[in-house]
C-alpha cells in the first residue's frame, strides 16, 4: 500500500494534531519535513506551485489524494482509517458539536498559535490582540469542559475522545509558549491531562509525553 | 540599561548578516539588554548600528554570518572561530528561537549532559544509559574560554547523520557568558568533529533570542532535516528554560544544588561570579 505522506513542521502544532491523531489510528506515514523556520519553505514556488497555493502546512498525500487544512485532514483521517471507531461518529449531534470544536480549533490557530510564533520565531503581529482572543476562546472551554464534568463528560464533543479534542489539544497545550498562562483555566488543564494519557499517545517539542 | 561591564563591553549577537543583504538598503531593528538597536548598511556596505533616534552609533561587527553589537566600549576583540572558514564544512543558520528566559539559563542548559536521556530521549540519550562518566573542567589561562573535554555519552541517534547508536563524544566551549559551542563527534568523519554553536541574544534578563549554527562534516542531509533535527531538540528544551524559577541564574552556590555531573555548571557559575556578573542573575539567597 502506498505509505502516506504528510508535509510537515516539527514545531507547528497543526502538523501534530495530524501527527497525533496518526498515532491514535495506528496508521502509518512518512513524514516530509518543511523549512518552515527560518528558510520559509511553505511560500517557495515549489510548495505553492505543486503542494498548497496558500502556502500552509500540514497538506496530506494519500494514494494521490491531496488535501490541505490540519481541520479537513483530521476529518479524513478519522473517516478513511478510523471507520467503526470513536474518532468521528455517524451521530448527527456529536458531528454538528465536532464541527463546532474544529472551527474553534482554527480560531486557537489565529490566536493562541499565533501569540506563540510571535514569541518564539519573532513574526510582527498584535501580540495582545491575540493573547486576548486565546484568553476569550480558553474562558469559554473551560467553562464547558466544567459544565461537561458535571454529567460525567470529560470530552469536548462526546462522552468519548473525538477529532474534536485532537483539534484543540495543541493550541491549547501550548499556549503558555505565546505568554498564554494557563491557571486560570483549571477543568482545561484537567482535560489535558486526560488528553495526554491517551493510549499511543504522542508529544512533541513542549508537550512531553507522559511514558516518557 | 544594565550598568554590568560584562554585557555592556562585550559582543553580543543581534541576527543573521544575510537581514541586512549587502549593497542593499535593507535594515532592522533588534532588541538587546532591553534597548532597541537600529542595523543597517553605510553607503560602503559596512554595518551600522545606532539607537533608535539614530543619534547614537555602537560598536558593530559582522562575524561568522552574525551581526555582533556592543551597546558600551569593547574590552576585547570577538572570540575565534577558525573552524568557520574550514575547508568541507558546512555552515548553516537553524534560526533565531525566542525563550522567555535568562539566556544565561539557557547557555547553562546547552552545557548540562545530564538531562540529555530525559529530555532528549531517543535522541541524545535514553534510560538506562545515564551515567556521565567524569570529564575534565577548565579555564584556559590565554584566552579565559571555558573547556570542558572527554565528556562521554551513549546517544541513540546524535545526529541527522548518525545511522545507529553512538558513544558520543563531547567537548563544551564557553567563549562569553552568552556564546557557547559544543565540539562533537562526527559520524561521517571520525577524525573530526562536528561543531553546533549556540549565540544567545539577550533581549532583556528574562528573555533572550536563541541562535543555533551548525559548521558540520556532512555531504548527505537536506539543510531541512539538519534545521528539523536541531530546531527539535531545542523545541524540548523551551518549556523546561520557561519554567525554572528563579529565572535569573543563581551563581553563588547555595541556591541550587550542583552534582559531579554538573562540573561544567558549576564552572560557568563560578566563572560568571569571578567576573561579577550581576545582569541576568539572581540577586537574593
Amino acid at each position: 500500500m502506498p505509505a502516506i505522506k504528510l508535509y510537515d513542521y516539527e514545531l507547528s502544532g497543526n502538523c501534530y494534531k495530524v501527527r497525533l491523531l496518526l498515532h491514535l489510528l495506528g496508521v502509518s506515514y512518512e513524514k516530509r519535513p518543511i523549512d518552515f523556520f527560518p528558510g520559509r519553505e511553505h511560500k517557495s514556488g515549489w510548495f505553492l506551485g505543486s503542494v498548497n497555493p496558500l502556502g500552509q502546512i500540514p497538506v496530506l498525500e494519500d494514494d494521490g489524494y491531496v488535501l490541505r487544512d490540519a481541520q479537513a485532514i483530521l476529518v479524513y483521517l478519522a473517516s478513511r482509517y478510523g471507520a467503526g471507531t470513536q474518532w468521528y461518529p455517524d451521530e448527527p449531534r456529536v458531528r454538528g458539536n465536532i464541527t463546532m470544536w474544529l472551527l474553534t480549533a482554527d480560531d486557537l490557530t489565529r490566536t493562541a498559535s499565533a501569540a506563540r510564533l510571535h514569541d518564539m520565531l519573532g513574526y510582527e503581529l498584535d501580540v495582545d490582540r491575540c493573547r486576548a482572543g486565546a484568553h476569550a476562546l480558553l474562558r469559554l472551554i473551560d467553562d464547558h469542559l466544567a459544565d461537561a464534568e458535571i454529567v460525567g463528560q470529560e470530552w469536548l464533543a462526546t462522552m468519548h475522545p473525538t477529532i474534536a479534542d485532537t483539534a484543540c489539544f495543541p493550541y491549547i497545550a501550548l499556549a503558555p509558549q505565546g505568554g498564554i498562562p494557563l491557571d486560570d483555566y483549571p477543568a482545561v488543564r484537567r482535560w489535558i491531562g486526560r488528553v495526554r494519557h491517551l493510549p499511543r499517545f504522542i508529544g512533541m517539542p513542549g508537550i512531553f509525553s507522559p511514558q516518557l | 540599561m544594565t550598568q554590568d561591564p560584562n554585557v555592556l563591553n562585550d559582543w553580543l549577537v543581534v541576527g543573521q548578516a544575510g537581514k541586512l543583504a549587502p549593497g542593499s538598503r535593507g535594515r532592522f531593528s533588534a532588541r538587546l539588554l532591553g534597548e532597541e538597536v537600529e542595523l543597517s548598511r553605510d553607503g560602503q556596505g559596512r554595518p551600522r548600528a545606532t539607537d533608535r533616534a539614530g543619534r547614537r552609533e555602537f560598536a558593530v561587527q559582522e562575524r561568522y554570518s552574525y551581526l555582533w553589537v556592543c551597546l558600551g566600549e569593547p574590552r576585547k576583540p570577538l572570540f575565534e572561530f577558525p573552524e568557520f572558514v574550514q575547508p568541507g564544512r558546512r555552515i548553516l543558520d537553524c534560526g533565531a528561537i525566542g525563550v522567555a528566559a535568562s539566556g544565561l539559563r539557557v547557555i547553562e542548559n546547552f552545557l548540562d549532559v545530564a538531562h540529555l536521556p530525559y529530555v532528549h530521549t531517543d535522541l541524545l540519550g535514553k534510560e538506562p544509559h545515564t551515567e556521565v562518566a567524569v570529564y575534565t573542567v577548565e579555564v584556559d589561562a590565554q584566552t579565559d574560554e571555558i573547556w570542558a573535554r572527554d565528556v562521554r555519552l551513549w546517544q541513540p541517534k546524535a545526529a541527522v547523520s548518525a545511522s545507529g547508536a553512538l558513544l558520543a563524544k563531547y567537548a563544551y566551549r564557553v567563549m562569553q557568558p552568552f556564546s557557547t559551542m559544543l565540539y562533537k563527534t562526527c559520524p561521517a568523519r571520525p577524525a573530526e568533529n562536528d561543531i553546533v554553536c549556540l549565540f544567545v541574544q539577550p533581549v532583556d534578563e528574562t528573555s533572550s533570542l536563541a541562535h543555533t549554527l551548525l559548521a558540520y562534516f556532512d555531504d548527505a542531509s537536506e539543510d531541512r532535516d539538519l534545521i528539523a533535527f536541531q530546531q527539535t531538540i531545542f523545541g524540548q528544551d523551551k518549556p523546561i528554560l520557561e519554567n525554572h524559577r528563579p529565572q535569573r541564574l543563581p551563581i553563588d552556590g547555595r541556591l541550587e544544588t550542583p552534582a559531579r555531573c554538573d562540573a561544567t555548571s558549576i564552572a560557568y557559575r563560578r566563572w560568571l561570579k569571578s567576573r561579577g556578573m550581576r545582569f541576568s542573575v539572581h540577586a537574593g539567597n
